[in-house]
């Protein structure tokens, strides 16, 4: 019985991605961590919300393999990003470099942020004995 | 009547926005390549491995490019609508077999006619990948300075020919 649950318990850790790529790309771990890092946040074009390192397409695996050479040509991963941006676009990066991206939602939360605190400070000012809708049109 | 100013404002700026987040096709991807230079690529021809087609061949007037396959269904959909277009001959086709069996690539010519001027056998996809190429048939419209000027993803037919590619023609040639 324990053995049953220990086998169970083990199903359960592995993975679906394993099926793909059989086998180290790099001997040097490193590389391979930089490797297994890079293809995860990479979007498979073809089959759009999944990475290249989870797709099995063959488009997928064609991108795999353009990344193993530049990594083995000693790309850095900014390179292997410029790469990858001049042929698909910002959007095949899980990550997109354009700061705009990352920066408008933080602009959007602190007027609204702001908009808010205003309207706050505003109300406190009137008096206690407002008519209780809290327009403020009893000024 | 000074408070509903700023909601307005709002609204009238945002509402387009949004609009046209609901009309856009998240999965369509603009290629990164219009009016720019096309990528640079030099293969050996489908029909003799001793002759190369590449960006050299674009030069000098307007062509497409057509990312072709035999285990595509697409292009098969499409390939009577490039040979009508070839036997117009009012621009030349340039095509390139994405990583394909070169028999086959010969078989289909052979069965179903060649409207290529030539066919680049692009064996281990590396050209397809620079060209930014994620499903076939892709065609690209480049003109005579090598300059990219619209890429259509899936099978082209008349309908779409007239309405997407013949303006951008016209108005390249009236330069």
């Amino acid at each position: 019985m324990k053995r049953v649950i220990v086998l169970l318990t083990s199903l359960l850790l592995t993975t679906a991605a394993s099926a793909i790529d059989t086998g180290r790309a790099f001997d040097d771990p490193q590389l391979q961590a930089r490797y297994l890092k890079i293809i995860s946040e990479v979007r498979c074009v073809q089959c759009q919300n999944q990475s290249i390192k989870d797709s099995n397409v063959p488009l997928a695996s064609d991108l795999r393999r353009e990344i193993r050479r530049l990594i083995s040509e000693g790309k850095t991963d900014a390179d292997i990003a410029d790469f990858l941006v001049a042929r698909y676009g910002e959007f095949v990066l899980y990550r997109p470099k354009m700061l705009a991206l990352w920066i408008i939602p933080f602009l959007l939360l602190s007027i609204g942020g702001f908009a808010l605190f205003r309207i706050v400070r505003h109300r406190m000012t009137l008096p206690m004995d407002d008519d209780a809708t809290g327009d403020g049109q009893s000024q | 009547m000074n408070r509903f100013i700023l909601p307005l404002v709002a609204a009238v700026v945002l509402i387009p926005i949004l609009v046209l987040g609901l009309r856009s096709d998240p999965t369509a991807l603009p290629s990164p390549y219009i009016g720019k230079p096309a990528p640079e690529f030099e293969l050996p021809t489908l029909k003799d491995p001793a002759k190369t087609i590449g960006t050299a061949n674009l030069r000098g007037q307007m062509s497409i490019v057509n990312i072709w396959a035999t285990w595509c269904v697409g292009c098969r959909a499409e390939h009577q609508f490039l040979v009508e277009l070839s036997e117009e001959g009012s621009i030349p086709i340039y095509g390139i077999n994405w990583r394909d069996n070169r028999q086959n690539a010969l078989n289909w010519l052979a069965q179903l006619g060649d409207p290529y001027v030539a066919s680049g056998f692009d064996a281990d996809a590396r050209v397809g990948i620079d060209w930014g190429a994620y499903g076939a048939p892709e065609t690209f419209l480049v003109n005579a300075d090598g300059i990219v000027l619209y890429r259509f993803t899936g099978p082209l037919s008349w309908p779409i020919w007239e309405q997407e590619f013949v303006p951008l023609i016209a108005a390249g040639a009236g330069r």
